[in-house]
């Protein structure tokens, strides 16, 4: 037999030795030619007597298998998934349980295992790197699973994490292998864990150095000719025990399910399908536990969820990173050593991601203990991973030995490129850029991480504006993952290409957008927050905007964000841009509600200790001021929480949807990208254009124009949307 | 249609339903016999008379399983022609078991039947039958299952109770739970559990602590805190209730309805029948309604059942001359009161099962008895029982004195 996407080598033993090496590919994964050649070899493996036992490895070294080909899955599944009838379509989805039960039983009834009439083929899997998804299902259906004793080789099913669930038959051996908790945690979180971990739990029977797998694989399989699943033996038990009757499985699901609800808000159907596999599964024989497992697979598959996941968080994701937007024309940039200009917060920030992308960093303010404090910055949160054996000493040292904090502008002369993260004041920003340029090589980069101020007006100030860029991140710049990348008008292609490859190097998500005042995310927060602080004026209850925000899948309340970000600042910038545009000021509505809140009553914000919320001076846990009331009296007639939440909603999406309307993001990709890691709209939608898809462009118009009539033109749909609905155009093509 | 009357009520005494209980000896068989035994012999009473006997059962397996009611019926040495079924609504079980009695003799199905409840909590479990709604994921999503304690805690804080309202009802209850046993109110109902010897080894509720006060109940740390903060029901049940920031946990052992075992029984049947067995009315089932209400909060289900059943009776509430609502949470009955504006001097004047104890598929046929003694002994005329029900439910009943 002839393979392409993996070969098979029979020993004298009659042991095959499969090894999975799909060509021309990086890593290996579950695509429609390994399915081809696995199910092939399944069938060739179940009836051939020549062949007594097999293991099955990866000729990759990045790795075993990484699971299925998500392009693949998020058309909806395998080609024939898309067939004509329900059944035809489940039978697709059903494939690769089928082809591992296959492998499993060697063809045999489950009742013939049971009853000790027959016995499996011995199996082995060498896992040699990492066995994600379908890539650890297949080993589980393995009977022995021998893993590289290395602890960088992850072990998971994060199929949860694009809407989907471990369909390979992932909820029903993982749980009768590590009991119900662990499997639900593995599961329904989607987070790897390592061989030893995996040994611990009995999802794995062994570990071993890299190059003894194969051999202590066969040896196995050699010593072993007649075996059974655990799952196929008479008396067989779960670890901790199942079923609706037991009481630690009781225990277990009445609290996973109140659990899984808190965690993901009735947003994420794999989390409850997930679940229900594990609840549903643990009643019925291994076959029928199979079919359920497919059956929910296939509800996902069908769901806006996974198909929004699928393209957001890994197509369009993995698309940006690897540089979509980046000028062709430009060769591939080496940034050896970045200047970061200003040591606050931000340039703090700044320094470690850089220092930790591998590259070195001057760190330049204008006083040395401000320098050195920015230094500390990376050097706390080094400590705290050392702290938690995420990191080593020695890795921790080199990443601080990289950063050379500086007052003198010397220090700047071999750097490939310019962050500037200085005071937002132009003329600041002037001085620093003209005293960088005196000492920079004329080739470098410069990069002004500003977030309010126009790039185009600050290139102004630079001798070489055709190198001047805005690269804007979020705070705080560890833990945020997105970065705007602003071209100014005259900004050539060489910085764009090099901004995109340091984002590249430090691991973010670029996506590039139009030189605006505010850029994307900035453009769509405030009007999002301020709509928020109307609904308090007009006496909507507090704590029903702040659920209503949650409940919908926003990582923080509206409410609680104003304080984190200041209520005052907010004040700030609404006061001067009042002064800026004088009479062509449009009022918000929120002025009042600003005076009342900060000027009055001091209430600016967490740092202040009070705003919308109260922050206990004793750390306890922050509450909604009752006092709020006294001020904007709690109407008598509440929103429903669906009204709430839709008029949240449409506050982000109006406007994220005008952007697009105006080229200030150039496609929706990046606009749901933006949106998803800048201000964490919720992830389950795909983005605010992916979720306008999802609503359907007409129905969201419709919705649009009835929620401006009854709070504002400010919900009035973009003239762009309203063609797309005419001409019953779509956002992105369908899947 | 035939009137359904009254004729006898009897219940034992509740003791405490744990391993050290007065009537943890007791099978549950037993107490459903006793109370049959009762019935047949405080009535001298032809049990072939007998059609039907329903007892509300909510844990109905192991020994309270396959129909206990018929089982307890043979063991009673009734007659063979007595049949019997085992009820399950929850809480309100024996309630439902009477009202199920009432109508049978309303339709002309029955002549003569028996209503009650038994549930021996120390020897069954609460939960040990299981179920899907907590546990199987696909509904318990779909309806945002929490705990009852959770939905105790969710009224306090929807309607505006605090700890000190709470528990201040908790010592009204003892209060008056003691005062009633002082003065013999429920001395006519009593029917003393008996051991295998004959010999009585409980003739009054034994869960009473006439000493309980606000100093003692402020001790108890609440019970539903750790349950709904570290296991997500809080979450779950703001999901629903999303004008609420945070739920504030009042309820614990000393201000929820106790656990304990317990049967009753009551006789009902049609003026005919009544004749023909020499028995006196006592008071006229006059309308029961059952209803549906929202599951996450759960327990506000008397509200809707009260209203039901007094528009069915043609009657306000200023009609009700007393009012006997399951104390299974002090919030419950603190809400209902508010929702129906009723006062506390009219309410669950005996006290309740705060006090006392809630044997869970006796007590609606326990209050039910209990609140037409209290009428005799008044010389009031009508009364308005109900439950709150797990699963959002309220079972009510109107009884009128003859």
């Amino acid at each position: 037999m002839t393979y392409t996407a993996m070969k098979v080598d029979l020993d004298a033993d009659g042991i095959a030795l499969v090894t999975i090496d799909l060509p021309g590919q990086s890593m290996n994964v579950w695509n429609e030619a390994l399915m081809t050649d696995f199910s092939a070899f399944v069938e060739d493996f179940a009836k051939n007597d020549a062949v007594k036992g097999a293991v099955i490895t990866s000729g990759k070294a990045s790795g075993f298998l990484a699971g299925a080909d998500l392009r693949m899955l998020g058309g909806g599944g395998p080609k024939t998934a898309r067939a004509a009838t329900k059944q035809e379509q489940f039978e697709a989805v059903f494939g690769l349980n089928k082809m591992l039960r296959k492998l499993e039983t060697s063809g045999h009834p489950a009742k013939a295992l049971l009853n000790g009439d027959a016995y499996a083929k011995p199996v082995a899997a060498a896992v040699n790197g990492l066995a994600l998804g379908g890539g650890l299902e297949l080993v589980l259906a393995c009977h022995h699973r021998i893993v590289a004793d290395d602890p960088k080789v992850q072990l998971g099913v994060p199929e949860v994490q694009v809407g989907l669930l471990p369909g390979g038959g992932g909820t029903q051996r993982l749980p009768r292998l590590a009991g119900l908790q662990n499997a639900a945690m593995l599961a329904t979180q989607g987070q790897p864990i390592d061989p030893q971990t995996a040994l611990a739990q009995g999802i794995i029977q062994e570990v071993a150095p890299r190059d003894q797998l194969v051999a202590k694989a066969k040896a196995w399989v050699k010593a072993n000719p007649k075996v059974v699943q655990p799952w196929d033996k008479k008396g067989f038990k779960y670890p901790g025990g199942a079923g609706p009757t037991h009481p630690a499985a009781v225990q277990f699901h009445m609290a996973s399910n109140a659990m899984a609800q808190r965690e993901t808000n009735h947003n994420y159907p794999a989390v409850q399908y997930i679940l229900s596999c594990l609840y549903e599964g643990s009643v019925v024989p291994f076959d029928t536990a199979l079919k359920i497992e497919s059956k929910y697979f296939f509800k996902l598959l069908q769901s806006p969820q996974a198909r929004n996941m699928i393209r957001t968080l890994f197509i369009n994701k993995q698309a940006a990173e690897k540089g979509e937007q980046r000028p062709k024309s430009v060769e591939k940039l080496s940034i050896r050593k970045v200047g970061v200009l200003g040591a606050g917060m931000m340039g703090a920030g700044i320094a470690y991601v850089t220092a930790k992308g591998g590259m070195e960093v001057v760190l330049l303010d204008r006083d040395l203990p401000y320098a050195e404090k920015g230094k500390a910055y990376s050097k706390s949160i080094v400590d705290k991973a050392v702290g938690k054996g995420k990191m080593t000493q020695a890795k921790a040292d080199e990443l601080l030995a990289r950063i050379k904090p500086t007052v003198d502008y010397a220090d700047l002369k071999d750097v490939d490129m310019i962050i500037e993260a200085v005071f937002e004041d132009p003329d600041v920003k002037a001085d620093v850029i003209r005293k960088t340029e005196a000492v920079i090589r004329n080739d470098v980069i410069f990069a002004s991480n500003t977030s309010t101020l126009p790039i185009t007006g600050l290139a102004k100030h630079s001798e070489r504006p055709d190198q001047f860029i805005g690269v804007h991140f979020f705070s705080p710049v560890d833990k945020m993952p997105l970065v705007e990348i602003i071209p100014g008008a005259r900004s050539g292609d060489k910085a764009l290409a090099m901004a995109l490859d340091y984002v590249g190097m430090i691991k973010k998500t670029p996506i590039v957008v139009k030189d605006t005042r505010g850029f994307y995310t900035n453009r769509v927060v405030p009007p999002y927050l301020n709509e928020a602080m109307l609904m308090v004026k007009e006496g909507v209850k507090p704590a029903l905007i702040e659920n209503a925000a949650k409940s919908l899948g926003l990582p923080v309340g509206p409410l609680a964000l104003v304080d984190e970000t200041s209520l005052e600042l907010g004040k700030r910038i609404m006061d001067a841009t009042k002064k800026e545009l004088g009479k062509d000021y449009k009022p918000t509505g929120v002025e009042e509600l600003m005076e009342v809140m900060v000027t009055k009553l001091g209430r600016m914000g967490r740092k202040a200790g009070k705003g919308f919320y109260e922050y206990p001076s004793d750390g306890g846990k922050k509450f909604l001021w009752k006092g709020i009331a006294d001020y904007f009296p709690t109407a008598k007639e509440q929103p429903s929480l669906e009204e709430a939440k839709e008029r949240i909603l449409y506050a982000q999406l109006i406007p994220a949807a005008q952007c697009y309307a105006d080229g200030i993001v150039h496609d929706p990709q990046s606009a749901d990208l933006g949106a998803i890691f800048g201000w964490g709209f919720p992830p389950w939608t795909g983005g605010p254009m992916s979720h306008i898809d999802t609503i359907g462009v007409e129905e969201f118009v419709r919705k649009a124009d009835s929620l401006a009539q009854k709070y504002g033109a400010r919900f009035a749909p973009p003239q762009k949307f309203r063609d797309m609905a005419a001409k019953k155009e779509t956002l992105y093509k369908a899947a | 249609m035939t009137e359904a009357y009254i004729y006898d009520a009897v219940r034992t005494p509740r003791g405490k339903g744990k391993a050290d209980g007065a009537l943890h000896e007791i099978t549950p068989i037993q107490l459903v016999t006793q109370v049959l035994e009762a019935i047949r012999d405080r009535n001298k009473l032809d049990t072939s008379l007998v059609d039907d006997a329903a007892f509300g059962c909510v844990s109905p397996v192991g020994e309270q399983g396959a129909v206990i009611t018929r089982t307890a019926i043979l063991n009673a040495g009734y007659a063979e022609t007595t049949a019997g079924i085992q009820v399950n609504r929850f809480c309100a079980s024996g309630l439902e078991a009477v009202n199920i009695a009432a109508a049978k003799v309303k339709a002309g199905e029955a002549d003569l039947a028996i209503g009650g409840g038994v549930e021996s909590m120390s020897r069954v479990p609460m939960g040990s039958d299981g179920g899907a709604w907590p546990v199987d994921p696909a509904v318990a999503f779909k309806t945002y299952f929490v705990p009852q304690g959770i939905s105790a805690d969710l009224i306090a804080t929807k309607y505006g109770f605090s700890r000190d309202d709470v528990d201040a009802y908790a010592v009204e209850s003892h209060k008056r739970a003691a005062k009633s046993w002082s003065e013999g109110r429920f001395k006519k109902s009593i029917v003393p559990v008996k051991d295998v010897m004959g010999e009585s080894v409980l003739d009054r509720d034994e869960t009473i602590r006439p000493n309980t006060d606000m100093q003692s109940l402020g001790g108890l740390p609440p019970s539903f805190a750790m349950l709904g903060e570290n296991f997500g029901f809080d979450s779950v049940a703001l999901q629903k209730y999303a004008d609420i920031e945070k739920i504030n946990h009042v309820h614990h052992a000393g201000n929820s309805s106790g656990i304990v075992d317990g049967a009753a029984a009551v006789l009902i049947g049609s003026d005919a029948a009544g004749k023909k067995a020499g028995l006196k009315p006592r008071a006229r089932i006059k309308a029961f309604a059952s209803v549906g209400s929202e599951p996450t909060i759960m327990l506000t289900g008397p509200e809707f059942a009260a209203q039901k059943v007094l528009k069915r009776a043609g009657m306000t509430t200023k009609d009700i001359d007393l009012w006997e609502l399951n104390e299974a949470f002090a919030s419950v009955v603190l809400r209902f009161m508010q929702a129906m504006d009723i006062d506390h001097k009219d309410m669950n004047v005996c006290g309740g099962a705060i006090a006392m104890g809630h044997p869970l598929g006796a007590t609606g046929a326990i209050i039910l008895g209990t609140v037409l003694y209290e009428l005799e002994r008044t010389g009031k005329s009508t009364a308005l029982v109900t439950l709150c029900i797990g699963a959002g439910m309220g079972t009510a009943t109107i009884i009128e004195r003859v």
